[in-house]
């Protein structure tokens, strides 16, 4: 029989899934990617060369008495697990191309008219097998294999990170003997200690044969990617472990909260383990539909940023320092400050930062809205004038492809981003449709290290103008592809040219429109960066004309920590409110300490446009309180009282706004008609624009450095040095009191 | 039992009208077999006396109408082979023409992809040299094999992976090919055929593992040799990602006379499911250590005393001998001087034939020693992969380890055994039974040696607790668990 590697589907894990006898046909669209690769079919790393074969018949077979219809071509520890059956495992993990890593010979099972027992999660699932996952059979020889993992075991799980949530731990207590009968004089093995630093995986592997293996890097160095943390989640028992964690927690301490991740566009779901009221460490939630169970390791590591430069009490500037102040005090000086700037209308500007929430955004729109203004600013270049691509139809700025849409499509063209440093997590989808289908990527902009191949076809407007008049192979490919995918990055709208850019994109769009916008599928995808911006233009936080070009003199910050300071008049007021005392909050004339994001329950947009509801992990610092609670007050300081007085009529407005804000966990998809409709918008309102030719820059520079809290975070500064530095020696040698020193 | 499987399997043959009636109560005849006849033997230049070339291959009578094999078709060869009762020469026996033959399943045509037939010249298993002799000898009969096999399987090039240490047969080897090329033997038309097959040859580099059927194919590949587990079997996803079937030398190598010479021919040596011809190693304690093609099922004995000189110091100084390489258990004396040199019996003794390897021992042999020295060859050969082996053969090891030096509880063995019982068949490849049965095979039949060297051990040093520690060496005044066998009273204790 061919072997038949399901591709790692981002949909849902066939075990869940599989249902009994009779209505099989739930697993279909589980399976749809199930390729086999030819060349190299076990190895991650190596591009396959073969294609997909879609097939998707269902075969049912008996586990325990049970009948189970999988798939064909799943595992028959997946069989077992949809049966109901738990088979223990250490080396097998769903969501790996090769699927296991070493091979433990845990999982082993009877099939009958097997002499000898199966290792169920190599052993494709066959029609008609009757399979027994609890017999004595079973239960003796995985209690033989418990016995050889346990030889050479060092017994020190009450030091050992990983004890308590350890799955060596958890099957020796099920499989494992009270007493050893290993006593040989010549002792354990033991390996010496490897830095990993912060996933490849083809740059792990063992070196040495037999007993002596050992498992490490092949060269001795430090390990170079963007979701190098997720080894942790992998490794089941505490060979890998969390060195910024290391020793500074026990699991059954944290309390568990699940939340949503802000440092990108993504979404990712995470859970934020807190003691007290310090988050002790970040690890990723599944959720299928946006991270599967990955997270990028800014996300997983910059957590120790929330505890430097933070904004405990207000501040109130005096000459050039601050000084603490009460609440009071603070809002009264912000009321007496925009009295005394004299600004009204469109002189009152608000800028929204990166970390900015759903909720305060409209709690400050709706303040300044009342205050007569429409200067409403994004904290980016030309952020203070109307986007390019507009904010009237939700498809023109919104991943309409979906996250996990990024696996179906056959064809990809970036423009203006890259993928692995704005959203890792989606790039390592894209990696893995490369590996393993005939996934073509183009790309317009500045070169990177995607991680995957690509053809490059230029840094600026006129290689898109090239594209759109049909030049050149890739624009062939595309045109030929039945589910092509355009990801815009979000840095295309900072630049000169984004007008123009936008232009031909629309162009594009509107050209292959059968292909890439149809009912079932919507191509044109922005890809953002910014956990926030996806919600400022779905509550219209974008000036009007007018505002434009006035000149403020009353400034409000929003989180805003990218703000170009000469952009800000002398003798304006500015007011900052936010967690970090960063770049924004040494503009200010009075900061307002806030929440950060694992400190408040809150609405975050990703940039598939769908809000997920953040949960608050521990009490907000100091003095500080959540962002809408303080613009609800401040507008009381002023005088125009803002109408809601608690979150679920905060959240009442936000569905008056846009019902999408609050219809969590879903995206909604544009129709054919208004997609297009807006595509024909777009290229109407940006016809004509001026060309510079300048050529699109890489929004993100330094990946580990982003937003404030990675700015204050000890371990992203040394994966900057690091990796963006280039300074790998010093991280490699001198790092082993730096990191466990801070906290 | 031995004597009844005979009679049958000559019952068979019998045609009706032979039939054993009231009237004739006359014994079958006993058919004796070895002493196979100059002109049966496929390797007449096994020894490398004379030309490996071509020039002197073609007196040998290769290369001789191979264009007309090659004509007859894939399934004319494969059906030759089958009925030739060709069973694989490289240890576990499995019948070749079948194997072959899942190369060609229904509509294999419609399958683009390459098809390959790999050569396993990768000759680790200790005591085992035939296929180094056919190589250095006769290089062309494996040439003209890959070829008639290819042509069987209707594979598209051939790769022999040789054993990295076979410098002198990797030469000869090379040379053969290019010379086939160069005559137009191999290559675009093969033979005047117009069937095009490429031979590649690929050097190891000096795993044991890689002996084994996809470790070879990873190593072939680039990659580290590691089995690969099965399913997907090669035939259906092999060399890299292709159909692919991995073939001992010798099973090739004598496929091109088994088409010349007719399947009837082959099939008449050995007992019936035994048949043909076969190269044996012998090593050790024997006069003449040598390598001799001998009709299958030549009893173990006569294969010893006709060919070897016997036994140093005669039949009755022997100990033991290992029938198949290291692989399998040793059999003691009175099973040597029965047991026959074919699959079957050596099974049905509790051994194997595996490579054909006979190492040869006599009584001043330690055969702790020599089975102890098997376990660190399989510790050190071991890939890692699975667990139980990974772990398994390490410990076992130390166990023989200490055993051969009589340092061991008399326990142990009973846990040693228990130990070998976990590692085998709960592997990817059979390298854990191989490091578990030579154990076996040890305690099966020489366990009253082991302990009375643990016994002597005992007297001379006192008692050794559970994993090897003398009671001397443990501090009495520390509280110890009493579980390591320090008080338990053994025979010979003076209580």
């Amino acid at each position: 029989m061919l072997r038949l590697v399901s591709r790692p589907t981002s949909t849902g894990r066939l075990g869940k899934v599989a249902c009994y006898g009779s209505s099989p046909r739930g697993n279909v669209r589980f399976c749809v990617g199930l390729v086999w690769l030819l060349k190299g079919w076990r190895k991650i790393g190596h591009r396959s060369i073969s294609s997909t074969s879609a097939r998707q018949q269902d075969i049912t077979l008996t586990v325990d008495g049970k009948e189970v219809t999988v798939p064909q071509g799943s595992a028959l520890i997946q069989a077992c697990e949809a049966a109901g059956s738990v088979v223990p495992r250490f080396c097998y993990h769903d969501r790996l191309v090769r699927r296991r890593l070493l091979d433990c010979f845990m999982c082993l099972v009877e099939v009958e008219r097997s002499p000898k027992p199966v290792a169920s999660c190599a052993m494709p699932a066959m029609p008609g097998s009757k399979v027994f996952t609890n017999t004595p059979l079973v239960h003796e020889a995985r209690e033989g294999v418990m016995e050889f993992l346990l030889a050479n075991h060092p017994l020190d799980c009450p030091i050992c990170d990983q004890g308590g949530e350890c799955d060596l731990q958890d099957q020796s207590m099920r499989y494992g003997s009270d007493r050893t009968r290993f006593h040989e004089i010549t002792g354990k093995r033991a390996v010496e200690n490897k830095d990993l630093g912060t996933s490849r995986v083809e740059e792990l592997g063992t070196t040495g044969r037999g007993n002596d293996m050992q498992i490490g890097m092949y060269v001795e160095k430090t390990m170079d990617s963007e979701l190098s943390g997720n080894i942790i989640d992998l490794c089941p028992v505490g060979a890998l472990t969390s060195k910024p964690y290391a020793f500074h927690a026990r699991p059954w301490e944290l309390k568990n909260t699940e939340s949503i991740d802000v440092l990108d566009a993504v979404g990712s779901n995470i859970r934020v383990d807190s003691r007290g009221v310090q988050v002790m460490r970040i690890q990723p939630r599944t959720n299928d539909d946006v991270n599967e169970e990955w997270i990028s390791d800014k996300t997983r590591y910059a957590y120790d940023g929330l505890k430097f430069q933070r904004l405990t009490t207000p501040l109130i500037k005096e000459g050039d320092r601050f000084v603490p102040a009460t609440w009071e005090e603070a809002l009264q000086r912000i009321a007496d400050g925009l009295t005394a700037s004299g600004a009204k209308d469109d002189e009152i500007q608000a800028v929204a930062g990166h970390l900015a929430d759903t909720e305060s955004l409209v709690a400050l729109k709706d303040f300044v809205n009342r205050l007569g203004s429409d200067n409403l600013t994004i904290d980016q270049v030309n952020g203070n004038a109307p986007p390019p691509h507009g904010v009237d139809v939700r498809s023109n700025y919104l991943f309409n492809a979906t996250i996990p849409g990024v696996e179906s499509a056959d064809v990809i063209l970036l423009v203006g981003t890259n993928p692995r440093h704005e959203a890792a997590v989606l790039n390592s989808r894209i990696r893995k449709s490369w590996l393993h289908t005939g996934l073509e990527v183009g790309l317009i902009g500045e070169p990177a290290d995607t991680t995957y191949g690509y053809d490059y076809l230029g840094a600026d407007t006129k290689a898109l103008a090239d594209l759109v008049a049909g030049k050149g192979a890739f624009a062939e490919k595309f045109k030929a592809a039945k589910r092509p995918l355009l990801i815009v990055g979000s840095g295309l709208s900072e630049h000169p040219d984004s007008a123009a850019a936008y232009n031909a994109l629309a162009k594009f769009a509107e050209k292959h429109k059968n292909t890439l916008i149809t009912p079932e599928w919507n191509g044109f995808s922005v890809l953002h960066r910014i956990a926030s911006r996806p919600a400022t233009y779905d509550i219209g936080f974008v000036p009007s004309k007018r505002a434009t070009t006035t000149k403020p003199k009353f400034i409000y910050l929003l989180n805003a920590d990218e703000v170009d300071p000469k952009s800000i008049p002398r003798d304006a007021f500015v007011v900052y409110q936010g967690h970090h005392g960063d770049l924004g909050a040494s503009l200010a004339d009075v900061c307002l300490p806030a929440a950060a994001y694992t400190e408040k329950s809150v609405t975050w947009v990703n940039t598939e446009g769908r809000s997920q509801l953040g949960c608050a992990a521990v009490p907000p610092l100091g003095a500080s309180r959540e962002d809408w609670k303080i613009i609800r007050a401040l507008s009381e300081i002023v005088g125009t009282p803002l109408p809601y007085d608690d979150v679920l009529s905060l959240r009442d407005r936000m569905w008056e706004i846009s019902p999408t804000l609050v219809r969590y966990d879903m995206t909604e998809r544009t129709s054919v008609d208004v997609a297009l409709a807006g595509l024909k918008t777009l290229a109407a309102a940006t016809a004509g624009a001026k060309v510079s030719g300048e050529a699109f820059q890489k929004p993100i520079t330094n990946f580990y450095q982003t937003d404030p809290i990675s700015r204050a975070s000890v371990t992203m500064a040394q994966c900057t040095r690091a990796f963006v530095k280039g300074d790998k020696e010093e991280f490699g040698r001198g790092h082993s009191s730096e990191t466990t020193s801070y906290a | 039992m031995l004597r009844v499987s005979k009679s049958a399997a000559l019952l068979q043959k019998q045609s009706p009208a032979l039939r054993r009636s009231l009237a004739t109560v006359a014994d079958s005849p006993v058919r004796h077999y070895g002493g196979l006849k100059d002109q049966d033997r496929i390797f007449t230049n096994a020894y490398c006396r004379h030309d490996h070339g071509l020039k002197g291959a073609l007196t040998r009578g290769d290369w001789h109408r191979t264009k007309d094999i090659l004509l007859k078709g894939d399934s004319w060869i494969i059906q030759t082979i089958k009925d030739s009762g060709l069973r694989g020469r490289g240890g576990a026996g499995f019948p070749s023409g079948l194997k072959w033959s899942f190369m060609n399943k229904p509509g294999w045509e419609k399958d683009k992809r390459p098809r390959y037939l790999v050569v396993n010249a990768d000759e680790g298993e200790p005591g085992t040299c035939k296929d180094r002799e056919i190589i250095r000898g006769d290089p062309h009969k494996l040439v003209e094999g890959c070829l008639v096999a290819g042509r069987g399987m209707n594979a598209s090039a051939a790769y022999i992976y040789i054993r990295g240490e076979f410098v002198q047969e990797a030469n000869h080897l090379q040379q053969a090919i290019t010379e086939a090329y160069r005559t137009g033997f191999l290559g675009k038309n093969a033979c005047g055929s117009g069937y095009s097959f490429d031979v590649y040859l690929h050097r190891g580099a000096g795993a044991y593992i890689c002996g084994e059927e996809t470790a070879l194919i990873e190593s072939l590949e680039g990659k580290q040799g590691k089995p690969r587990l099965k399913p997907p079997f090669p035939a259906d996803v092999g060399l890299f990602g292709c159909p692919t079937t991995v073939a001992n030398v010798e099973t090739v190598a004598v496929a091109p006379t088994i088409c010349r010479r007719g399947a009837a021919w082959f099939a008449g040596f050995g007992r019936e499911r035994n048949q043909g011809t076969k190269l044996f190693c012998i090593s050790g304690h024997v006069n003449n250590p040598c390598v001799v093609e001998e009709e299958m099922s030549i009893p173990l004995k006569e294969l010893i005393e006709r060919h070897c000189g016997g036994v140093r110091g005669g039949w009755d100084n022997l100990l033991g001998i290992i029938p198949g390489g290291s692989s399998v258990p040793v059999l003691p004396i009175d099973k040597c001087s029965e047991v026959l040199m074919d699959y079957d019996s050596l099974k049905d003794a509790q051994s194997g034939l595996g490579t054909g390897a006979v190492i040869v021992m006599d009584k001043s042999t330690d055969i702790v020693a020599a089975i102890a020295r098997f376990s660190s060859f399989y510790k050190h050969e071991s890939c890692g992969q699975c667990t139980p082996c990974r772990e398994g053969t390490t410990w076992m090891m130390n166990m023989m380890n200490r055993m051969a030096e009589g340092r061991a509880h008399r326990r142990e063995i009973d846990m040693l055994l228990e130990l070998t019982k976990q590692v085998e068949g709960r592997t990817i490849c059979a390298l854990g039974d191989a490091a578990a049965w030579p154990i076996q095979g040890l305690m099966r039949h020489f366990r009253p040696e082991v302990e009375a060297r643990i016994d002597a051990y005992r007297a001379a040093n006192g008692g050794v607790l559970f994993g090897g520690r003398l009671k001397s060496e443990v501090d009495q005044t520390l509280p110890i668990p009493d579980n390591l066998g320090a008080n338990l009273i053994e025979p010979g204790d003076r209580i």
